[in-house]
């Protein structure tokens, strides 16, 4: 892959330590940063970054993995769906872990459900394409990175005259999340990371208010480790200046205007709803449902489906990890009762889930 | 939520690998320890060792960048007594077959175990073949057992890694599993992906004819990749680990696929690779003589073991920037990201 040695590189890396250091030395107590995207949570426990960081400097994990905000309700759904005989589910592998009230999509794959782990929704049209006496259903979880894709999936399918592909549709929108989390008095954040793919989709101009209106200084920042180190010293020197504003490291794939044609595509089947997510209750205006103009492909609209009463877990405490008031090592579930072979939360089965990161990586 | 039925998982070679592994299989077939799992059982026979193993290959797809499913199953049998230290003589192969099998195919799978067995200088002795009904089985699976004997004096095994040992690599790490990814989901990676199935038996035999006693633990990092395996051998031999990231060698193709895929290249599966523990001062001698052969010409230092384990045994990475994380195993299956 181009340019992922240069942005490892760890003499540049050692430079920027020490300008970051220079800089913490002259904060006013322990600052708390907050990278809200899962796949930079992953990326910090995986080059250790945590470890490098000045004392100063608290990097809290926030709300950015898709699999652990969808609520146990969908998976419930899911699963209701994948149990009638003519239904094949297909979904991005993270979802297939993920535990309902009382089963999984993997534990009834065991069972005899048709479940295919895809890598694009383009697939899960060609699988609606290839098998016509079928149901699929695609699951459609995800920000704004993922949101696009399947609205084109739909559009391709209506394209095609596809009469058997769906959509579930649990898709949710980031800004709305940091602006509640960033009212919340008991979650001080001096500062956002702000997630890179998604930035790339919607633009800098989309956490504009977060500066303005709630004063938290935020950086657009890439996943790379250089990437990182430099977004916190931004952060960091915003904090020192007295400035909140929306500052862009990751300029080499992220404009202020974001990528209009994905936005249109995405703007074209989907429109803005109140969404819950799972630890955080419902924001308003936080989700995305599909526009009446395309209800042949919302499976919602198409069935009434007859899932269990959803129970979430005793004990699990991915709301407070996803709001970033506790560390995952302070869930008393945390390595017990719930480790990745076996989990009780969400957090626990993504990847780029909180949870998962500090059990693998032994933060 | 454990599970009252097998999951994939439990297949991955990972955490759920040995779970199942300790908790049902070895209590009721042979009692033996964790600590003494190795690749292959060593039986003492007439005054001398006998090498003994088995395997069996259920890789889909069946037909893959570089290899198919026979040359991996004589291979990978064939690496598993090498990895006992021990010389590979004699085959067994099992072939389960699905109702629908294109003969072809199976001439192709066939001629290329013939290649490979030919190969590694190992006899294909006995063997035995069913059909089962279509969906019976996936096409075909493999079972291979292997016999090996011993020309040296020299023993080793998972726990006879020690302090001050150096950790040595004949290649690149993840080409075996993103190859196989590659061919199951079409996806289009670039054409230097293929995989590195390959037999070490002449590399681990030149290796132990010139630095036997400087050898301490041979393994071959196949399920769970390199970590998974590291991992093994930290807690067999009671010891603590430490990586270089920017030591261990990995394609860039392989880089950016695993990037994209969301996927650790520390995790994913080789099928020609060895990690070689060795006394410190044998360390850049036994490189040399790894570099020196056809199936080590990439091979690389890439870490030591630090120190004897308090409790457990622990893997620790010096990331590429210079932050510490732990490597553990793999829990479940590596799955691809969602965002």
């Amino acid at each position: 892959m181009k340019y992922s040695k240069e942005f490892r590189d760890p003499q540049v890396a050692a430079r920027f330590l020490e300008i970051l250091a220079a800089a913490a030395a002259r904060l006013d107590g322990v600052k708390t940063l907050m990278e809200v995207c899962g796949t930079h949570t992953m990326a910090i426990h995986r080059h250790g970054i945590r470890s490098l960081l000045p004392t100063k400097i608290r990097l809290i994990s926030g709300p950015g993995c898709p699999v652990c905000v969808t609520p146990v309700d969908f998976v419930d759904k899911a699963v209701a769906l994948s149990r009638l005989p003519d239904v094949i589910i297909a979904t991005f592998g993270d979802m297939v872990r993920v535990p309902g009230s009382t089963t999984s999509l993997l534990k009834e794959k065991a069972q005899g459900i048709d479940l295919r782990i895809v890598y694009s929704p383009a697939d899960a049209v060609a699988l609606a394409a290839r098998n016509p006496s079928r149901r699929v259903v695609f699951l459609g979880v995800g920000f704004e990175t993922t949101a696009p894709t399947v609205a084109a999936s739909i559009l391709q399918a209506e394209k095609s005259w596809l009469e058997n592909y769906f959509v579930l549709c649990a898709h949710k929108t980031i800004p709305e999340a940091m602006a509640l989390l960033g009212e919340d008095p008991e979650i001080p954040i001096d500062g956002y990371l702000c997630p890179a793919h998604v930035s790339a989709v919607i633009g800098t101009r989309a956490y504009a208010s977060l500066a303005t209106e709630h004063a938290i200084p935020c950086v657009v920042t890439g996943f790379e480790p250089l990437d990182i180190l430099q977004g916190v010293a931004l952060l960091v020197h915003q904090i020192l200046d007295g400035r909140a504003e929306v500052e862009n490291q990751y300029s080499r794939f992220v404009r202020r205007e974001g990528n209009p044609k994905a936005m249109e595509i995405l703007h074209r089947v989907f429109e803005p709803c109140d969404a819950r997510w799972r630890g955080l209750g419902t924001i308003p205006g936080s989700g995305l449902r599909i526009r009446e103009e395309f209800a042949a492909f919302d499976i919602e609209k198409r069935l009434t489906i007859a899932a269990e009463p959803a129970r979430e877990p005793s004990g699990c405490c991915c709301g407070e990890v996803l709001k970033g008031k506790i560390a995952p090592r302070d869930c008393p579930l945390f390595g017990t009762l719930c480790t990745p072979e076996e989990p009780v939360g969400a957090c626990m089965v993504s990847n780029e889930g909180a949870c998962a990161a500090a059990y693998r990586y032994g933060a | 939520m454990k599970s009252d039925v097998v999951l994939l998982g439990h297949g991955s070679g990972g955490k759920l690998s040995h779970q199942l592994l300790d908790e049902i299989i070895i209590p009721h077939l042979s009692g033996i320890s964790l600590k003494n799992q190795n690749d292959s059982a060593v039986l003492p026979f007439r005054g001398e060792r006998l090498a003994f193993t088995t395997d069996s290959y259920v890789v889909d797809p069946i037909f893959f960048a570089g290899g198919n499913i026979g040359d991996l199953a004589v291979n990978g049998t064939v690496n598993d007594l090498a990895m006992a230290g021990a010389r590979p003589v004699a085959l067994s192969v099992g072939l389960i077959l699905e109702e629908g099998l294109p003969l072809r195919d199976l001439e192709t799978i066939v001629r290329s175990m013939r290649k490979a067995a030919d190969r590694a200088g190992i006899a294909i002795v006995t063997g035995d073949t069913k059909v089962v009904t279509r969906g019976g089985a996936d096409k075909i699976f493999i079972n291979t057992s292997g016999i090996g004997v011993f020309d040296h004096p020299h023993s080793v095994a998972g726990d006879g890694a020690r302090v001050g040992d150096r950790i040595l690599i004949n290649g690149p790490v993840g080409d075996h599993g993103i190859a196989i990814l590659a061919g199951r989901e079409g996806l289009e990676l670039g054409n230097d992906i293929h995989t590195d199935s390959a037999p070490l038996n002449g590399l681990v035999a030149d290796l132990l004819r010139e630095w036997g006693e400087a050898v301490h633990v041979l393994r071959d990092p196949t399920r769970g990749g390199v970590a998974t395996t590291l991992k093994e051998i930290a807690r067999q031999s009671a010891v603590d680990i430490l990586l270089e990231e920017n030591a261990i060698p990995v394609r860039p193709s392989v880089e950016g696929a695993c990037a994209i895929l969301g996927l650790d290249p520390l995790y994913v599966a080789n099928e020609g690779k060895v990690l070689v523990f060795v006394e410190g001062k044998a360390a850049s001698g036994v490189l040399d003589l790894l570099r020196g052969h056809p199936l080590g010409r990439e091979a690389a230092m890439i870490g030591e073991v630090t120190s004897g384990a308090v409790a457990g045994g622990k893997v620790y990475l010096r990331t590429a920037i210079g932050g510490k994380r732990i490597i553990d195993m793999l829990s479940g299956e590596q799955l691809p990201r969602i965002c």
